[in-house]
Parts: C-alpha cells; structure tokens; sequence
C-alpha cells in the first residue's frame, strides 16, 4: 500500500505531497478537461441524432426515445413511463396522441387500449449512438470527393515535398560551389514571406498557369519549403563524407549516391517532414479557399466552412464530418506522438 | 547500410520490379544530366526544382504584389490594370483620426488593424505566460508526463476549420457551456454575437489551439537546463522564488524570446480560426487584417486586387521586422 502511495504520489525527492505538487497536479487535470474534453464533447455529440442536439439542456451521451414492437402494429412505438394513476410504474407504448389524451398499449397485452394524460407519462430513453450521421454522409453530401480531393493533395504534396527538398537539401550539404551559402540563405529568407501576404499575386500567377480550380493548384505553391530544406540539410551534414567518397570510387552517379545512399540515412529527418507535410496539407484553409472556388474540387476543410456557413445547417451531419476529419490526424498523433513532439522541439517550426 | 534489392529474395516478379523501379529512379536521365552539366554545375540540378518553385510562388509574387498596389480597378491581368501610383496606399491611411475607424475612408482597414493590434497585446501575453506556467509543470517530476504534455500538444494539430466548430458547437446559444450557465442558475449569454464576447473567445481559441507549441518549446528549453544548478542552489537553501528568478528564468530566456516572436508573428496574421468562429463579427468586432485583405481581393462583389496588395504589403513591412529579429534570436541560440 504504501508502495502504490508512493508511485502514485510521486514528488520532487522529498516524499511527501506538498502544496505545489496538488496545484501541479489540479492545473493539469483543469487542463486536460479543457484541453480534451471540447474534442470528447464533440464526438459524443456526432453520435446523436438532430432531435437529440437541439434538446437543452444536452445530455452527455446520446439518449434517445425507446421503441418497440408491439404485436398488431407495423412500426414499433414509442415506448413511456407512467408517472401517475393506476398504471404508475409501467411501461406502456403509445399508439396515438390526441391533444392532451394519449391512446397507449402495455406491450405485453397489445389488445388492451389505456387512455393516459400527456402529463401522466415520460418517455423512456436509451443509449443508442445516431451511426447514421456517418453512413449517411456518403450518398447525401458526395463526401467521397471531398475526401479523395483531401487526401490526393497531401499525399502528393508530401511526396513532392520530401524529393524536392532532400534533393536541394544534398546539394547545398554535399557539395561546395559557389554561391552554396548564399542560396541557403535565400531559400531561409522565404520565412520572411508567409502565404497570407501574397495572395493576390499568387492567385494570378495560379490563374495564368490554368492551377485555378484544380487540386494542383493547392498542391504546387508549397511544395518547396524553407523549414523542409533547412530541417534536412542539418541532418544530412552529419552524414560523414567519406561514404560519398568510397562510392564514387565504385563509379556511382551522384543521383545514385544520393538516391542510394543519403537518403536512405536521412530517413529520420525525412519522417518528421513527412509528418509535418502531411498536417500541413491536410490542415491547410486560406490558400485552397482562395484557388479552388467549384463544390467539386472543396477540400475536407473548405466543405466544412461552407456547410457551416450555411443557414439551415444539419449540425448532426457537420459534426459527424468534422469528427471524420480530425481523425487521421489523431491516429497519426496517437501513433507518432514522440516523433512529432521532439521534431518540433528540436527545430522549432511547425 | 542500404537494403540492396539483390540480396533480398523477392516475394514475387510483381514486387521485384517494383523494388527496381523504387530503387532506379531517375537514375538513366539522371546520369545523362551529370556527363552534360559536368560535376561544377550539378549542384544546380538538385537544387533547380525547389528554386524554380520558390522563385514562382515566392519571390515573383512579391514584384507583382508591389505592381498590384500601384495599380487599380477590378481586373485581375496586369496589363488590364490603370496606374494610379501610390493611391492605394493613400485610400488606405487617409484617415481624420487615427484613433476612430469611423473617420476613415476605409474604416474596415482600420477596424483591421486595431482588432489585430489588440489581438496581439491580449492573445500574445497570454500565450506567452500560459505555455510557461505550462512547462514550468510539466517539467516537474509529474506522474504521466509524457501524457499530459501530449494531452496539451493535441489541439496543436487540428486544422483550424476543426478547432472553430469544436468551440462553436460549445459556444452556440443552445450549446454546452449556456447549459452550465443555466444549471448554475446563471442568464446564459449568446456568446458569439457579442462584440466584446466575440473577441473573448477569439483569444481564448486561438491559445487553445497553439499554446501546446510554445509549451514544446519551452518544455525542451527547461529540460536543457542542467540539474546541478538547482541542486547548488538547493544547498545555499535558495527558495522556489529566487530560484525561479535567478536560475530558471535568465536560462529560458533565448527560448521564452523565440516563442514571444513566432507567437508575435502567428498573432499578427490571425485568420482560419476566426474566419470559421466568427466570420469577423459581430459587425466587425474580431476582423483582423488578413481577413481585410482577403475579403477585399476575394470575397466581395468588386474585387479590389490593388488595396488588397497595398494592404498585405504593409503587413508585410511588420513581419519582416519581427522574422529579422527572430532570425538573429535563432542564431543568437545556436551558438
């Protein structure tokens, strides 16, 4: 017992739990409901249906009326409480409401017709998760598409991003020449120029490409990246050149050493890139808002705007899309938590 | 070292060739590149596909946007564009009183700009002092700290879009957080139809989505610093205070700098949560200036190219400010 006390309370050396160690341990509980438990809210909700969303005040899980069969009737009825009278304590289901009377039938004798006041009664409910706002997503708002669009462009950009980058990440770490350093310090002095402050001429240099209204036009723009070169040219400096050396001794092209040799030992820095793209890309809202204008080409993230934006918005579909999209990101976070945190710790960027 | 395609016995001729062509690529032209460029002019070829995107999508638009600001009316092709020198600038900041967008000729401009200016102060403060009290425990011998910090880094990693619906679907009138209020017997609040509510929770949204970086950040800084100073100053029987002052602090400091300017410079272009959140109001209560200019350029019957790049180059000028100082921070850091 006084084992697990210990692991349980664990503290700087001393012992025993002193004031700090509780407003540590309070802050990080506040902070895991606030910080997880907005997402936790979500996705239980997705699972209720639109009756269920606009109840106030919402109940945690998604509750619903019960229904059931009774012996006589085509569609199973709404199964209530009764609070009041004779019947107080069964379960009766209801046939037809007329005002204020309720026409209802105890289930197990189903040619017996009981008339209950309205107030007398309270629906009996049950945990049944609302799966329909996801399958139903498929045929109704051609989710299919904007899924495919979603996954094309990152999955794409990222492979474009790791070639193109390690290749000029090679060249500025493997090879003197001169204007090497000043190159370098041109690709990093894109940082000084994010996305959002030339997006005028960005659009019309998409736009006299043909990029507007195509998936390449999202794709193409951020392909090269500063952080992406800068992230590999350091790790490809540790790689000791005397590799390079033996294998032009064996007459290999420098494409082959570099396809052969660098990148398979840049594999490390390649992953956090890679991971780095894929939320990049998969995350990305202002430049596709602004090249890809027809329903056809949206993203998972433009759609979500667009249908948000809408005046009668089905929130039980929105938010079952919403789930949808959060969750590749949550299972490669799940999956690659320590790479992605100690990527970001090392360099810095995001 | 390199897994060799040869020596590892193929599953079928399917995979073989793929490992082949996995493993070939680009190497024939590539080849016939190099006898033609020579080995001095090689490097180019590796570095030419980045440089030729940079140079379209990052240094070419940069000289457009300057003849997109000097240039006006509603057409997008350059040649179609009237000169009209630096009157977009001038429609910008003609203004009777600084101080009031009311008197401006582009009042939503400066609306803009004071939203943004607020937003900053507020947002980066905040930021920067809620991701250091973060680290500071995390960096304590917590039980689960690998989980609490993973817990804090999450939201870091959904999409903007994903973020505002999150808090929207709390914060909309019949939403969770009015339940809590009317459970607690409280007059519930339409919290995002109120300007000064609006504006609230764009701060507070937008530090719920980023501070897990910073923490990162400042995480790896405190675990930097070696344990022996503290236990020093444990036997001069230093108090948590002092030595929070004269130890952890001094030490942090290349990293709390580095964190208050990318924070500066995130800050300063705030947009996607707030687009999705808010739509920039009520009215214009939380517009800031990437959405002035984005609205301008693009959602509005005319579209107004040339405010819009005169508009982005100003905050261009600001930024590249903040990105110079950040840069001789990092390098400051490095050494």
């Amino acid at each position: 017992m006084s084992r697990l006390r210990a692991i349980l309370f664990a503290t700087r050396g001393r012992g025993r739990l002193d004031w700090t160690d509780w407003i540590s341990y309070l802050y990080l509980v506040l902070g895991l409901i606030l910080m997880f438990g907005p997402v936790l809210w979500l996705v239980l909700s997705s699972f209720k249906t639109e009756a269920g969303l606009i109840e106030f005040p919402p109940r945690l899980l998604p509750y619903e009326q019960a229904h059931i069969a009774v012996a006589g009737y085509d569609k199973p009825l709404p199964l209530y409480e009764i609070t009041a009278g004779e019947m107080k304590g069964k379960k009766l289901a209801e046939i037809r409401r007329i005002g204020l009377q309720t026409q209802m039938v105890d289930p197990a004798q189903p040619e017996q017709v009981v008339r209950i006041p309205t107030q007398e009664r309270r629906p009996v409910r049950e945990l049944r998760f609302a799966w329909g706002n996801y399958t139903e997503l498929m045929g109704r708002f051609s989710f299919g598409t904007y899924l495919w669009n979603s996954v094309f462009i990152t999955v794409v950009a990222t492979l474009i991003t790791l070639l193109i980058n390690s290749m000029a990440a090679f060249a500025l770490s493997k090879y003197s020449f001169r204007g090497r350093d000043a190159t370098f310090l041109l690709i990093l002095a894109t940082l000084m120029i994010p996305p959002t402050i030339v997006l005028v001429p960005n659009f019309f240099i998409a736009a006299s490409l043909g990029l507007v209204n195509s998936l390449w036009g999202v794709i193409l723009p951020g392909v090269a990246t500063p952080t992406g070169v800068f992230l590999l040219r350091q790790y490809m400096l540790t790689i000791p050149d005397d590799l390079i050396d033996a294998a032009r001794m064996d007459h290999a092209s420098e494409w082959r050493i570099y396809w052969r040799i660098i990148l398979p030992l840049t594999a490390p820095a390649l992953a956090v890139l890679a991971i780095f793209s894929v939320m990049w890309r998969w995350n990305e809202f202002l430049w596709p808002m602004v090249v890809l204008n027809k329903s056809e080409t949206f993203t998972l993230q433009l759609v979500l705007n667009s249908f948000q934006g809408e005046l009668t918005t089905s929130w039980n579909y929105l938010l079952a899309m919403t789930v949808l999209t959060l969750l590749p990101v949550t299972i490669i976070f799940a999956l690659l938590q320590r790479h992605i945190t100690q990527g970001i710790a090392s360099s810095g960027v995001k | 070292m390199t897994t060799r395609a040869d020596h590892t016995p193929p599953l079928s001729l399917l995979s073989e060739r793929l490992l082949r062509l996995v493993f070939g690529f680009g190497e024939a032209p590539m080849a016939l590149l190099q006898r033609l460029l020579g080995m001095r002019r090689l490097p180019w070829a590796f570095l030419a596909p980045n440089l030729v995107v940079f140079g379209i999508f990052t240094f070419l638009p940069i000289v457009i946007n300057v003849y997109y600001a000097v240039t006006g009316g509603a057409q997008l092709l350059p040649r179609d564009r009237p000169f009209v020198g630096a009157e977009n600038f001038g429609d910008l900041l003609v203004c009777r009183n600084y101080f009031d967008p009311t008197t401006c000729r582009r009042d939503l401009f400066w609306f803009g700009v004071w939203n943004t200016l607020t937003f900053v102060l507020i947002q980066v403060s905040l930021m920067v002092f809620f991701s250091l009290v973060t680290a500071l425990v995390l960096n304590r011998k917590v039980l689960g700290q690998s989980f609490f910090r993973a817990v804090f880094f999450y939201p870091v990693l959904l999409s903007p879009v994903v973020v505002a619906l999150i808090w929207k679907w709390i914060l909309q009138r019949q939403g969770l957080l009015n339940a809590g209020l009317a459970g607690a017997g409280l007059t519930q609040v339409n919290w995002l139809l109120d300007a000064h509510w609006a504006f609230f929770w764009t701060v507070f949204v937008s530090i719920w989505a980023h501070m897990g970086f910073y923490t990162l950040i400042l995480l790896a800084g405190l675990q930097a610093i070696p344990t022996d100073i503290y236990e020093a100053a444990a036997m001069d029987s230093a108090g948590p205070w002092r030595t929070f002052r004269r130890i952890t602090l001094p030490l942090l400091a290349p990293n709390l700098a580095v964190v208050l300017v990318l924070a500066l410079i995130r800050a300063v272009q705030v947009f996607d949560e707030v687009y999705v959140l808010t739509g920039g109001g009520p009215g214009s209560a939380t517009t800031y200036m990437v959405q002035y200019i984005y609205q301008t350029a693009f959602a509005q019957e005319v579209r107004q190219y040339g405010l819009a790049a005169a508009a982005s180059l100003m905050l261009a000028a600001i930024l590249f400010g903040l990105t110079l100082v950040q840069l001789r921070l990092t390098r400051e850091k490095a050494k």
